[in-house]
């Protein structure tokens, strides 16, 4: 009957399907792998696994909102993370300074991207696509083909180090602390979907954050992602920049006609692309304690897939932080999980077609009913 | 009888959308059917043509007495009707040729055989008595002559029965006199033509017969020379409309617009505008009458900085001289634009009232560059009030609302910061009369708190009705400035159509 019941509604309905199928996912794979899946260790590394894809796909919801899309992020996770592993092995430098080389290179690849696509008239894809083959052309040039590697321990830190545990608990406060805020107005509100998402998603934390201390700790990419999905996710709620990019991929014209300064918008969404890049090139480099040119490859097709599986419309104006990630987990569940059975490697990318497809299929049919 | 609807119920949800809608349509004639935004129109004519399929609505209807079950489009088709809807369905890069035989064409030995598909569009275009070359290319088309098209289209397939749902709307009299004369004469061959229409005068003058809709319900159905166009509005809303326009006497105040010898032209060289003098004073209300094309919008365009024209002249506003690049720079200057087409460049469907609202003005609505949320949903909750938007509140999508209550939320988006100059481009269109008369009531709010208003519409009775002073434009140039003591129907369209 009510608009905002039956809108509100479909949104928190994805978030806890997405949920539920990641669950679905992860006990099918544990008692089919003897309970390895859900061990300690596996979760973590799991976790680990998927944080790459995790970072870019907060860079690519925003993209993706607004309308416009990027293919080089894989070639320029590769490039950023192979500069900072050629800085820190031989050039010697400091983890410090090798991570503003990364970060350098990474909103340098942001202004390209950006320019070309928000001022003049060449479509993302087709620019993007033109960035995949440089980027990593370049990087295929720096490294001339070798492994550039061991980075310095200090730099492996942020791919494969854990939070000491007294900031895993400030964490867990933290988070429980906003969602059940959270929960409470939406109690409060009578908005009894929203109010369970977020009692679902302070127990989740809990549960988490005790499987990590089960095993070594909170990986710090993992604590990476939590902060990169916070900071973006609360820009696209309360600054105008996020408000915008939802006008312009919701309906271009008349986000121009409202004043809106689009190529302003889209340059400054490539920017932070970039910046997520970046970060995503340092934990990348960081957890294989190497770069080489075939880095992160095809990583733009995961991280797109992700996206997607979370919900955001190709055809701009929709997506959310959380459920993309969602869609991440899920699809990094899936590898590890057929991994852990000794899946053939194609049988693998033959099932992630399927369910990429089938994702989407079931939530265009519940579109339509 | 031929079309026989009978007690057809249709619910949405809890909305009952048609209830026991019931008449017949004679074969061979002209019948409208006529009712406010919401009437169920739009849903009855789902029915007919299959869109909503049989066995998710009640009751039935029948065509030469044969009981007709359609479970899509494809079902209505091969029964010979043929909707022309709104939203005109040709592809713009095809030619008109080979529109008129998408998905029918004239094949030989499994390839299409387009010397015949040619002869027979031109014979159907001769038919018609349309002149359009059937090599063109739709996209070059104006409206008017995209509706022909489709109209075409539909004939080719033999269909017996043409729905046309606001066939009008978006064409000006010359245009939709020929459309007009196009049904009169299909007439005469046997067609038979429901005819939707918001435009009264039109239903009078070409019509047999006249069925009324209200809430969802048949209120009568009779012959056209049985009524007039106030008893129309009467039985539409329920009630006798005494003045459509209540045209307000507003204190006119210092002059806020000043265009003075203003040309353009396309980067192409192709001259759009020619010396044009247009003035407009606070709370005084001015209207652009004139053809599709003549210029009109291309004007406010210029004026809103939503162009790629090459300018030439002056625009004074308020004593600044000023010439926008760009929408931010009009909106700095006080300059609000109600567009053309609200779905496609005046609103975020997918968003709720909120976002639509806010989203020209959101600096406005920040402290430390971030958003107000309370503060925001507030200015929405007092738009709502101010301009009664029928809604259930201010998180409610707009795409889920009605044209008229879109419109309003149009007009919400300008209301953070009274402009000084507000244009609006056809700021009634496919609105029901209802919701016409609040549109002009929150014109004239607007005036009255000192706003100067330049009006382009192609509903003359409306410039007529709300209008102070009006200029009319074809080809770019201004033919003719009438107070409004000197408006005149005739007159107008005289300048408009360039006769002297």
């Amino acid at each position: 009957m009510t608009a905002k019941f039956s809108l509100s509604k479909i949104g928190n309905v994805r978030s806890l399907t997405l949920i539920a199928a990641l669950a679905c996912i992860c006990i099918v794979f544990h008692f089919a792998t003897d309970e390895v899946f859900l061990s300690a260790r596996n979760f973590s590394n799991l976790m680990r696994q998927a944080s790459v894809v995790g970072i870019v796909a907060c860079g690519m919801v925003m993209i993706i909102v607004s309308r416009e899309i990027d293919l080089s992020a894989g070639s320029a996770v590769a490039l950023a993370g192979g500069l900072a592993a050629i800085a820190n092995v031989q050039f010697q430098m400091h983890p410090a300074m090798a991570i503003g080389v990364a970060l350098a290179a990474g909103l340098l690849i942001g202004a390209i991207n950006g320019l070309l696509v928000a001022y003049t008239r060449i479509p993302a894809f087709i620019v993007t696509l033109g960035g995949l083959l440089v980027y990593r052309g370049l990087i295929k040039g720096f490294t001339q083909g070798e492994t550039i590697g061991p980075v310095s321990e200090g730099f492996q830190m942020f791919g494969t180090g854990f939070v000491p545990s007294y900031i895993v608990y400030v964490v867990l406060a933290i988070s429980i602390g906003y969602f059940l805020y959270h929960a409470f107005n939406n109690f409060k509100n009578k908005n009894m979907i929203n109010a369970i998402k977020y009692i679902v998603f302070s127990l989740l934390a809990i549960a988490f954050i005790m499987m990590f201390l089960n095993y070594k700790g909170l990986p710090v990419p993992v604590l990476i992602v939590l902060i990169v999905a916070l900071v973006v996710s609360f820009v696209m709620e309360n600054v105008p920049f996020g408000r915008y990019i939802f006008a312009i991929g919701g309906n271009r014209e008349a986000a121009f006609y409202s004043g809106i300064n689009i190529r302003k918008q889209i340059f400054r969404v490539y920017i932070l692309m970039g910046l997520l890049i970046a970060i995503a090139g340092i934990v990348y480099t960081a957890q294989l304690g190497s770069a080489t040119s075939a880095a992160a490859r095809n990583l733009e097709l995961d991280v797109i897939a992700a996206c997607v599986i979370g919900g955001c419309s190709l055809l701009g104006g929709r997506g959310n932080i959380f459920d993309a990630l969602c869609g991440a987990l899920i699809m990094a569940s899936l590898d590890n999980g057929m991994s852990l059975l000794n899946v053939q490697d194609y049988i693998q990318d033959v099932i992630k077609g399927v369910i990429l497809v089938l994702a989407v299929g079931i939530d265009m049919l519940n579109k339509k009913n | 009888m031929y079309l026989q609807i009978k007690n057809i119920n249709k619910f949405y949800g809890n909305t009952h959308a048609l209830s026991n809608v019931s008449f017949d349509v004679r074969k061979g004639t002209i019948h409208a059917i006529c009712g406010e935004n919401g009437a169920g129109k739009s849903t009855l004519i789902k029915i007919l043509c299959g869109l909503i399929p049989h066995g998710q609505y009640e009751g039935s209807f029948t065509i030469d007495g044969v009981e007709k079950k359609f479970f899509t489009i494809n079902d209505s088709r091969k029964s010979r009707i043929a909707v022309i809807a709104q939203e005109l369905a040709l592809v713009p890069e095809m030619t008109v040729a080979e529109n008129i035989f998408l998905g029918n064409e004239p094949r030989k030995n499994f390839i299409v055989d387009k010397d015949k598909m040619y002869d027979l569009a031109s014979q159907a275009m001769l038919q018609l008595q349309c002149d359009i070359g059937t090599h063109t290319q739709v996209k070059e088309l104006g409206i008017g002559k995209q509706q022909m098209i489709e109209i075409a289209k539909a004939i080719s397939k033999n269909a017996e029965i043409l729905i046309l749902d606001e066939p009008t709307a978006a064409l000006t009299e010359q245009e939709s006199t020929t459309l007009l004369n196009l049904l009169l004469q299909l007439k005469d061959k046997g067609v038979t033509c429901i005819l939707i229409s918001h435009k009264l005068k039109e239903i009078l003058k070409v019509s047999d017969d006249i069925t009324v809709l209200r809430d969802g319900s048949t209120v009568c159905t009779m012959k056209i020379s049985e009524t007039t166009e106030i008893d129309l509005v009467a039985k539409m809303v329920g009630r006798t409309m005494v003045d459509f326009f209540s045209k307000e006497k507003i204190d006119i105040g210092k002059e806020v617009l000043q265009i003075k010898n203003l040309s353009s032209t396309l980067r192409n060289k192709k001259v759009m505008h020619s010396n044009v003098n247009v003035n407009v004073h606070a709370g005084e209300i001015v209207g652009i009458a004139g053809l599709m094309g003549s210029g009109r919008t291309e004007l406010l365009q210029i004026l809103f900085g939503a162009h790629e024209f090459i300018v030439d002249g002056s625009i004074v506003l308020n004593g600044d001289k000023i010439l926008p690049q760009n929408p931010q720079q009009a909106i700095e200057k006080g300059i609000a634009l109600i567009t053309e087409d609200r779905k496609q460049y005046g609103l975020f469907l997918e968003n709720d009232i909120v976002f639509n609202s806010t989203i020209a003005f959101l600096k406005s609505f920040t402290a430390n560059n971030l958003m107000q949320k309370k503060e925001m949903e507030s200015y929405a909750n007092e738009n709502i009030q101010q301009l009664r938007i029928k809604t259930n509140d201010a998180a409610t999508k707009t795409g889920s609302l009605s044209g008229g209550n879109q419109q309003k939320v149009v007009f919400s988006k300008w209301m953070k910061k009274l402009p000084h100059l507000l244009l609006a481009d056809e700021p009634t269109r496919g609105i029901d009369v209802g919701g016409k008369a609040e549109i002009y009531k929150e014109i004239y709010r607007l005036a009255r708190q000192g706003t100067a208003v330049l009006v382009v519409s192609s509903d003359l009775l409306e410039l007529i009705g709300i209008c102070d002073r009006m200029y009319v434009m074809a080809n770019g140039e201004i033919k003719v400035c009438l107070n409004r003591n000197e408006f005149d129907e005739k007159i107008i369209l005289k300048h408009a159509l360039n006769i002297s």
